[in-house]
């Protein structure tokens, strides 16, 4: 009896199955529509995650705006200005140009030409402090010969 | 000796930032609604739903609104602090009951002590999408053109509202 009961609770991972999420929209197309552009959004409750994924209640409340949005026949644009308005450029998981993020676009530009900078500037001072010995021939002859002793090995 | 110097000064500017960064929070997302007006809403008022609430029938006066909701862990936090100015009567207090059924802001109020001179019910949040509420308690300065002026997000503690909250009350009073 115990038995049977173990190999019954053994099949029930073949019964049971986990699906994706359902989709509240009835409409497919536009449900895709959304995530899309969910995605490229970031959830003000738990920042690191996108509009598209995360669960907080005020990111489906936004999911739902969205597609209701989406449904007035707004386009993208539109949608994105108008969560931008109520919370900010920091929606925009691809921030604008603007003059204040300036240092965010070309900081790493900027830092990457002083580092090459730097190293143009390093090299070329040890290019001046490490000087070339001149040989005199019978050294240059002998150099010569260990080389090709080397070589003959 | 430059040797030595060089990554020290690094180090130190690195630790800096660092230091600068811990202080920051990065939950305080400044709001793109200061200095534009507040959007306009027409909501049920909780303790009598016959009648509605528009911040329209506040042009004129500076007045807060404190957003909060019974299921709300830190709106308990400052709690103490809202009925203390309420009964000072130094500016008028309005509540934005976010998300909430109506039983359980009224039994919430009951049992706390009620520092509104009324609340809207926000029932589905959608006021809450257009004054770009994320987490409640916030609190929004309005000024007497309707005016967002300043938000405080997270729970208002005596300090900010002496420091912050209150010297803007009375320099927009003024004008």
């Amino acid at each position: 009896m115990r038995k049977l009961l173990i190999l019954l609770f053994c099949l029930l991972p073949v019964f049971s199955y986990a699906g994706e999420a359902k989709d509240l929209a009835a409409d497919p197309v536009l449900e895709k529509r959304m995530i899309g552009l969910a995605e490229r959004l970031r959830c003000l409750v738990c920042q690191n995650e996108s509009l598209a994924s995360s669960h907080a209640e005020l990111a489906e409340d936004l999911r739902q705006e969205v597609r209701e949005m989406m449904l007035k026949g707004k386009s993208d644009q539109e949608i994105i200005d108008y969560l931008v308005a109520r919370y900010g450029d920091f929606v925009l998981y691809d921030p604008p140009m603007k003059r204040y993020t300036l240092l965010l676009w070309f900081g790493p530009f900027a830092m990457l030409l002083l580092g090459a900078g730097v190293l143009v500037f390093q090299v070329r001072r040890r290019r001046r402090t490490v000087q070339e010995t001149v040989l005199t021939p019978e050294a240059q002859q002998r150099a010569a010969s260990l080389l090709n002793e080397e070589g003959n090995k | 000796m430059m040797r030595f110097i060089l990554p020290l000064v690094i180090f130190l500017v690195l630790a800096g930032f660092l230091y600068v960064g811990l202080g920051l929070d990065p939950h305080e997302v400044p709001s793109p609604l200061i200095d534009k007006p507040a959007p306009t809403f027409n909501l049920p008022q909780l303790h009598n739903t016959a009648k509605n609430f528009t911040p329209e029938e506040m042009k004129g006066k500076v007045w807060l609104l404190n957003v909060w909701s019974s299921w709300c862990v830190s709106c308990k936090e400052e709690h103490p602090v809202l009925l203390s100015l309420s009964q000072q009567n130094i500016v008028p207090l309005y509540g934005l009951d976010y998300k909430d059924k109506k039983e359980d802001a009224e039994a919430w109020l009951r049992q706390a002590g009620n520092p509104y001179i009324l609340s809207a019910m926000d029932r589905d949040g959608r006021i809450g999408i257009d004054y770009g509420v994320y987490g409640v308690p916030e609190t929004y300065v309005i000024d007497k053109q309707g005016v967002i002026r300043y938000k405080q997000i997270g729970p208002v503690t005596q300090q900010n509202l002496n420091e912050k909250i209150l010297p803007m009350v009375a320099e927009l009073e003024r004008k």
